[in-house]
């Protein structure tokens, strides 16, 4: 039963999505959050390769031309979250809150803090001590960046949010210069833990709601999800 | 005079950089719509006008760091003021224009719709809505920028031209083809507008939960040699069972008794008896599921979800139906927790309770069996080699996996769902 009072936050998991439709879907719940018609969602999916830049991303961080990219069946994508490039693709999971701040704390530095603190607790279920170092935004394992973050708020709504890697194919990211900067980045497998996205999954959303306080609700995806 | 400050978004945060101004100076804002956006450490804000008016002053420009409630902007309120006497005039301006005269004969004030969109006429509204139009895509050329019928009207037939939207002409058919721009380019009162028909189909997204009980099925369909065997169950002896403790049940546990609760308990035992139905498949490895966890389809209005009872085996028929209500009643109100939905090892579908006979169920990934549970009804039935009786009757359908199950094996298993249904023993209470 659920108690009284306490905040909901609904998950979806979502498979595989586009970035394109990620987005679409992400622009529909943010205004449905806006007008409160609907509670807290947490999005869970995958993207097929695709390289994204944010609003104060530069462009030479793309260290391919954009032909070379078509060639290889990665996507690229503009996009208004903050940071500056980063890639997505298969083996990576990638988490979109849809959150309304006012309902929890109008701070975005205390969002991003908390979001890595999900990861970094997920992440020490798998037996990784992940960490966060100070004046880079995300999750770091023994200074190698497992986990990207990359956030928009509008009128508190927050979207976008964070990409962690599972058993990402790191090769993809040689063709950027993650985030502007130049650390090595790092997945799960690469550490040496064999997960599936449904098992990080289960550990990423009670992580999300013992540090959001909120109780966390599936909704309604039938039987498992194949990863 | 409004000031606009940089706004303070969060305990330790001290400054930020306007990345951009989402307004001109002079342009109108609303109040709440997006003014300017700013950065801080990876997350990017838009921040709301807080007044209605005229951007009247920018005072920091994009890419400046300011100190928090540093004033980056004046709105000029009274412009809103001037702005009350105008959609009048707007009004009659954009009546002016109607060329149809019953348009004119319809001044009625205009409506402010939500939106970027300025406000429409009636006239523009209905021809929006006939046609199915969002008005933000189209440009208004009125006063202030105001969409008029003209508007509507060359947009309609520029979409016409545009070959995206309707299927080109074939090519045994040119003159069609010269025929259509000609038809745009004259003037828009010269084109009388076509007649709204009733439409012929009626076009409309998936919700996520159809799309993605699409992709699992057809995933189902292509992942899994599916094979269905159909067996007739006498239920009477359950069904005494059930008669004798309906009431009782009812009324010391607020839930009916039903059928279900002994299907699930009786397939619970067939799968410690046959390990392999509650297996799964992982490339060339069989994965056998030391729990054994069934899943309940449940229908939801436009889909279905699948919760999971863990530990079937280790309830009794009262703690299955209680679970089964539990989780029913949980997901038509959308209040499943995740591992409720996850983790299943056998699914059973009760297809029954809305009058079917039998069916042949899709296999819920991973798992390799699904039982299907027909009507439960009175029929005439041969017993003891040459009578005739009436009897409680079920078609259960067992779809399973060629790949890991074989038929004798499927048959076997339900053999004993079937044995332990027919020589019911276990009390109920």
């Amino acid at each position: 039963m659920r108690e009284p009072g306490r905040r909901v936050c609904q998950v979806q998991e979502l498979g595989r999505l586009s970035y394109a439709a990620a987005l679409e879907l992400q622009r529909r719940l943010v205004e449905q959050r806006r007008q409160g018609l609907i509670p807290d969602q947490f999005l869970l999916l995958e993207h097929p390769h695709v390289i994204t830049l944010g609003r104060n991303g530069r462009p030479e961080h793309l260290l391919a031309p954009l032909e070379i990219l078509r060639r290889a069946g990665i996507e690229f994508y503009h996009t208004e979250r903050g940071g500056d490039i980063t890639y997505h693709g298969p083996g990576q999971l990638i988490g979109y809150p849809i959150l309304n701040l006012r309902e929890w704390r109008q701070d975005v530095v205390a969002y991003v803090r908390a979001l890595e603190q999900v990861i970094i607790e997920a992440l020490g279920k798998f037996g990784l001590r992940a960490e966060r170092v100070a004046g880079r935004t995300g999750v770091w394992v023994d200074g190698r960046k497992i986990a990207a973050i990359g956030v928009r708020i509008s009128r508190w709504i927050t979207s976008h949010g964070f990409a962690l890697n599972v058993s990402t194919d790191l090769s993809y990211f040689g063709y950027i210069v993650p985030c502007g900067l130049s650390a090595p980045v790092t997945s799960m497998a690469e550490l040496g833990v064999r997960a599936t996205l449904g098992e990080v999954m289960a550990a990423l959303v009670p992580s999300f709601g013992d540090v959001f306080e909120c109780e966390m609700i599936m909704t309604a995806v039938p039987g498992e999800q194949q990863t | 005079m409004i000031d606009v400050v940089m706004p303070q978004m969060g305990e330790s945060i001290v400054e930020g950089t306007l990345t951009k101004w989402l307004k001109k100076p002079g342009e109108r804002v609303e109040r709440d719509e997006p003014l300017f956006e700013i950065s801080t450490d990876k997350v990017d804000t838009e921040v709301p006008s807080p007044a209605a008016g005229t951007l009247a002053e920018v005072l920091v420009a994009e890419g400046q760091t300011v100190p928090i409630n540093t004033v980056v902007a004046r709105i000029d309120e009274a412009a809103v003021a001037d702005r009350a006497t105008q959609p009048g005039a707007e009004a009659a301006a954009a009546a002016a224009v109607e060329a149809a005269p019953k348009a004119a004969a319809e001044p009625a004030p205009a409506e402010v719709v939500s939106g970027e969109v300025g406000p429409l006429s009636p006239l523009v509204r209905r021809l929006l809505r006939e046609h199915n139009l969002d008005p933000r895509q189209i440009k208004g050329t009125g006063a202030g920028g105001r969409i008029t019928k003209q508007d509507v009207e060359a947009y309609l037939a520029a979409r016409g031209q545009a070959p995206a939207a309707p299927p080109p002409a074939p090519p045994s058919e040119p003159v069609a083809i010269a025929e259509e721009p000609a038809a745009a380019a004259a003037p828009a009162e010269a084109m009388p507008l076509p007649r709204a028909e009733a439409p012929k189909v009626r076009i409309e997204p998936m919700s996520i939960m159809r799309q993605k009980i699409a992709e699992h099925m057809i995933l189902s369909r292509r992942t899994s040699a599916h094979v269905t065997t159909f067996h007739r169950v006498d239920m009477t002896a359950v069904a005494r069972m059930r008669e004798r403790f309906k009431e009782q049940i009812q009324q010391r546990y607020g839930f009916s008794l039903t059928y279900l609760p002994f299907v699930t308990r009786a397939a619970a035992q067939a799968l410690r008896a046959f390990p392999l139905l509650n297996a799964s498949i992982d490339g060339t490895n069989i994965v056998y599921h030391n729990e054994i966890n069934i899943g309940i389809a449940v229908a939801l209005e436009g889909g279905l979800i699948v919760p999971v009872i863990r530990n079937a085996d280790e309830k009794s028929v009262i703690g299955l139906q209680r679970a089964i209500v539990d989780l029913a009643t949980r997901a038509r109100s959308r209040q499943l927790k995740p591992d409720e939905v996850h983790g299943g090892t056998f699914s059973i579908t009760n297809f029954g309770s809305y009058g079917s006979l039998t069916g042949t169920p899709i296999i819920n990934q991973p798992q390799v069996a699904i039982l299907g549970v027909g009507l439960v009804e009175k029929a005439p039935v041969v017993v003891d080699e040459d009578k005739i009786a009436i009897r409680s009757v079920c078609l259960m359908s067992l779809t399973f996996d060629h790949r890991l199950i074989d038929g004798a094996l499927a048959d076997q298993f339900m053999l004993k769902i079937k044995a332990v249904l027919e020589n019911w023993s276990e009390e109920v209470l």
